[in-house]
């Protein structure tokens, strides 16, 4: 677990430096919370407490949680976020391995449905601030999270899926020409490229770690690439972006290495965990091309989650001296 | 080169052999008192044959073997009974069985004993009777009795012998030692096995590659023979049997099945060894060979031990730091068992005895909850979700343990090793094992109550009806017969009647001496259904499945209660 802490660091250096301070006290409230939150709860639960912080669950999942949400959230959002993650989808279910949804991502569905304004605005990459406008400072920053003041103008704004969602009408090169996201990006879009690259970097070293194996991530990765390969119409008005700007815009590849691999609610076998995750990048495309929603990790992996025990059901390995597999829920034939 | 086949999973612990491996295998001082325990091997324990003062030879019987699954076990040296009741054995949770006690007079005496002069001159069967009263069984750790698995089949014939020389368990090398110091007895003890399957189509040596030595040792001898010797990667556990079959054949033991199924039959260095023994050189099984080792052990080595030597007497010969020990085990570190005693006597299937420091095999630490990792898939030589497993042993979900194939599981404890939860996992299993084995018996139990219950109302209702129906009969006679004298003979009826009645109950019954005789009838037919009952339950304790055994010892309780009752009834009738 600690590792998977440790991996999340390129992607929280990307969202850093491309959205300034805000992901950083997005971080530090949500673990505050979550450990106090979880320790009340174990409390309430009469559970050893220290045995249980030390498996760094609670903090994993707050971690993923504030880098799923927009930079400069006011703080009450992170709290409730946070709160819902481990109070409910987490302890209520019974604690660390008995949770059936992934906690951060019901966390987030809770806060993106309660919350719409406060968590579609994200803030503009560095890079492109307009004239004179710069992130606000750390301090600057608090104000905003705890206070509430309002950001400058300028500073918030759309991110890639967005825009394709919302600019009907314009053809894919036109789109890439006219916004400064596309036109000024090295290959996805500006910022979310290089966040993107974080968590894949980040993934890759728990992929080469062993803390999970392939089958999730690349299912999922290469369901959505081939749902955009498919739907890439040549880039008329209608198509929902390319391959690339699928693979490395929003959370394609934090949920793909970070959100999925959550081991305790998704498939179990290896080769369930291929249907989990080819399930999760069809969802994700599905919702993002034709739903009303710009991004979708959090809705496809939870349905997802409700799947999986399903799933199971049929993916069970075959053991060694039986020449089928079995299903889990087979009975014993009666002699 | 023959080809081989990987297994699924597996893991790679540190091997910690070469601490035993410095010195040629020893021998230990004999010791003062052994103490043997009569039940050494899968199937039933044999009768005693020894009195307690009685004085005894080394190889001398000390038990007869009654049934066909029994093996006798041996005196290991010279000396006196001096005791035969119960004591603690090699289990994990410190049981004790009967054992006989003999106090070693030192001379280490052989009693008489001569090998057959050629063994290619004997027939199979009486080889496999100098085998099983050798007292041989499976040495590799399951103890079942090897003249079993090399019988005869009538519907499998035996193509293929594989060695199993693997010893996958980290820390033990007793197999390799032998391999290494005795090539020649091993060779032997090979043709002796081939003649009695007949000279199998193949002969294969399964060997990993961390053994070179041994390797290089066996060459020599099968130069001219065609003996194969195949070595393939070293991983836990290739040593199992299945897994063994499947990396030398490619081919899968059905699951419930048996190697013999699949025409092979699997035999370990050890056990073949004491089979060259015991048919060359006339000699009993009465010593193997045990690794003692670990980082408690000032001395780490191989020792050629007598059966029924305590644990103790080899760790004060091997520097024992009590200390340092942090547990000591019986077997190897993955699939042994911790000892709760030193007074323990080594068994025909000691391989490894282990004493590590507290460094090297730490405490238990506790265990934390699942995330369903995976690892242990990952690890699980014959593909089962040890995850699901573990999920379903809690909730004590039987039904979904099975379809899980829970009895596929050969608890060889790389799931365990891989948790990062520290779960004890194959410990879940076992017990979980044990209780759907338990359910099942009382399963059939409830059935055939049930049965039994359900087949005594159907007797009962039909001797109701035939009463009914024979006084209904009686009373149409008696109208009849009032009819009939009413019209003839009226007023001399009654006394004739009550006087006939009389007169058939008097028939109905029969003498003392003929029901007796009945009695003695039904006994001996009772005795003689016993006797078929108990051949049918060695048979499937031989090469039934689980299922079977209970049924046929479930038939033969019952048998001995009808025996019983026969017999009780009889001597009632007598007094």
């Amino acid at each position: 677990m600690q590792l998977v802490l440790l991996s999340t660091l390129p992607g929280f250096l990307a969202l850093s430096y491309q959205f300034g301070w805000g992901t950083f006290i997005n971080l530090i409230i949500a673990v505050v919370t979550s450990l106090i939150a979880e320790s009340a709860i174990l409390a309430l639960r009469n559970r050893p407490i220290a045995f249980y912080l030390k498996d760094y669950s609670a903090a994993v999942t707050a971690v993923l949680l504030a880098l799923a949400l927009p930079p400069l959230v006011p703080w009450w959002v992170v709290v409730v976020g946070s709160l819902f993650s481990i109070v409910v989808a987490k302890q209520l279910y019974g604690g660390i391995g008995y949770n059936p949804f992934n906690p951060a991502m019901v966390g987030y569905v809770v806060l993106l449905i309660s919350f719409p304004i406060e968590m579609t605005s994200w803030v503009t990459p560095i890079s492109l601030l307009p004239e004179g406008v710069t992130h606000p400072g750390l301090w600057e920053s608090l104000s905003i999270v705890f206070a509430g003041n309002t950001p400058v103008d300028g500073v918030t704004g759309a991110t890639p899926l967005d825009l394709f969602k919302h600019s009907n009408g314009l053809v894919v090169d036109q789109i890439y020409q006219n916004e400064a996201l596309f036109s000024q990006a090295s290959f996805a879009g500006v910022g979310w490229e290089w966040v993107n690259v974080g968590f894949l970097i980040g993934g890759l070293i728990l992929l080469k770690t062993r803390i999970f194996t392939w089958h999730g991530p690349l299912a999922m990765l290469g369901t959505l690439a081939l749902m955009s390969i498919l739907f890439w119409d040549g880039g008329s008005s209608d198509s929902p972006g390319s391959p690339i700007m699928h693979l490395f815009s929003g959370a394609s590849m934090m949920g793909a290495f970070f959100i999925l691999t959550d081991p305790v609610s998704s498939a179990v076998s290896n080769r369930g965990r291929l249907i989990y995750g080819a399930l999760i990048g069809l969802l994700v495309y599905v919702i993002r091309a034709w739903g009303n929603y710009p991004d979708a990790m959090a809705f496809a992996v939870l349905l997802a989650n409700f799947a999986a025990p399903f799933i199971d059901n049929y993916t069970l390995p075959r053991t060694y001296g039986h020449t089928d597999r079995r299903k889990a829920t087979e009975k014993q034939e009666e002699e | 080169m023959s080809r081989t086949w990987e297994t699924p999973g597996g893991v790679h612990p540190p091997e910690n052999k070469s601490q035993s491996m410095t010195q040629s295998i020893g021998h230990l001082p004999i010791p003062g008192t052994l103490v043997i325990p009569l039940h050494q091997h899968i199937g039933s324990p044999s009768k005693i044959d020894v009195t307690i003062g009685q004085a005894v030879l080394k190889g001398q019987t000390l038990t007869r073997a009654t049934l066909s699954n029994n093996l006798p076990v041996h005196a290991s040296t010279s000396g006196t009974v001096i005791a035969i009741d119960d004591q603690p054995v090699a289990h994990p949770s410190g049981l004790t069985a009967p054992c006989v006690t003999i106090a070693s007079d030192g001379r280490d005496q052989w009693i008489e004993h001569v090998g057959v002069t050629d063994f290619r001159r004997c027939g199979p069967l009486d080889l496999l009777q100098i085998i099983t009263d050798a007292g041989i069984a499976g040495m590799g750790g399951a103890g079942f009795p090897s003249a079993i698995k090399l019988s005869p089949s009538k519907d499998k014939a035996i193509d293929t012998l594989i060695i199993n020389a693997t010893e996958c368990e980290p820390y033990i090398t007793a197999d390799d030692a032998a391999m290494r110091e005795k090539a020649q007895d091993l060779i032997q003890g090979i043709e002796v096995v081939c003649h009695i399957l007949n000279d199998p189509k193949r002969v294969v040596i399964g060997i990993e590659d961390n053994k070179p030595q041994a390797i290089k040792a066996l060459r020599p001898y099968i130069q001219e023979s065609s003996i194969e010797i195949v070595p393939f990667p070293t991983k836990y556990p290739s040593g199992g049997e299945k897994q063994l079959i499947y990396i030398l054949t490619g081919r899968e033991v059905p699951s419930g099945g048996l190697p013999i199924d699949l025409g092979m039959v699997c035999l370990n260095i050890g056990t073949l060894i004491a089979i060259k023994r015991a048919v060359i050189d006339g000699e009993p099984l009465i010593s193997r060979i045990t690794t003692v080792t670990g980082g408690a052990c000032g001395v780490n080595r191989n020792y050629e031990v007598l059966i029924g030597t305590p644990i103790s007497h080899l760790l004060t010969h091997n520097e024992f730091d009590e200390k340092n020990c942090s547990r000591l085990i019986m077997g190897g570190p993955m699939m042994g068992f911790s000892l709760t005693s030193t007074d323990v006597p080594v068994v025909k299937t000691t391989s490894c005895i282990l004493a590590p420091g507290h460094s090297e095999i730490p405490a238990d630490t506790p265990a934390q909850a699942c995330i369903r990792c995976g690892l242990c898939a990952e690890a699980c030589p014959v593909s089962l979700l040890p995850q699901q497993l573990f999920w379903y042993a809690q909730a004590k979900d039987q039904e979904r343990l099975e379809a899980h194939n829970l009895f596929d599981c050969i608890e060889c404890g790389a799931c365990s090793y891989v948790c990062p939860s520290n779960i004890p996992l194959v410990q879940h299993y076992r017990s979980s094992k044990g209780e759907i084995r338990k359910a099942n018996i009382d399963k059939i139990d409830a059935d055939n109550a049930r049965q039994r219950f359900e087949f005594r109302k159907l007797r009962l209702e039909q001797a109701d009806e035939q009463r009914q129906a024979k006084r209904e009969a009686r009373r149409l006679v008696t109208e009849q017969a009032r009819a009939t004298s009413n019209t003839s003979q009226p007023g001399s009826s009654a006394a004739d009647i009550i006087a006939a009645a009389q007169q058939r109950v008097i028939t109905k019954q029969a003498s003392p001496e003929q029901q007796k005789a009945k009695f003695e009838r039904a006994l001996l037919a009772a005795q003689s259904r016993l006797q078929e009952a108990e051949k049918r339950l060695i048979e499937a304790t031989t090469n039934g499945s689980k299922q079977q055994q209970t049924i046929c010892s479930a038939s033969v309780e019952s048998a001995r209660q009808k025996v019983d009752q026969t017999q009780y009834r009889l001597r009632e009738l007598t007094d």
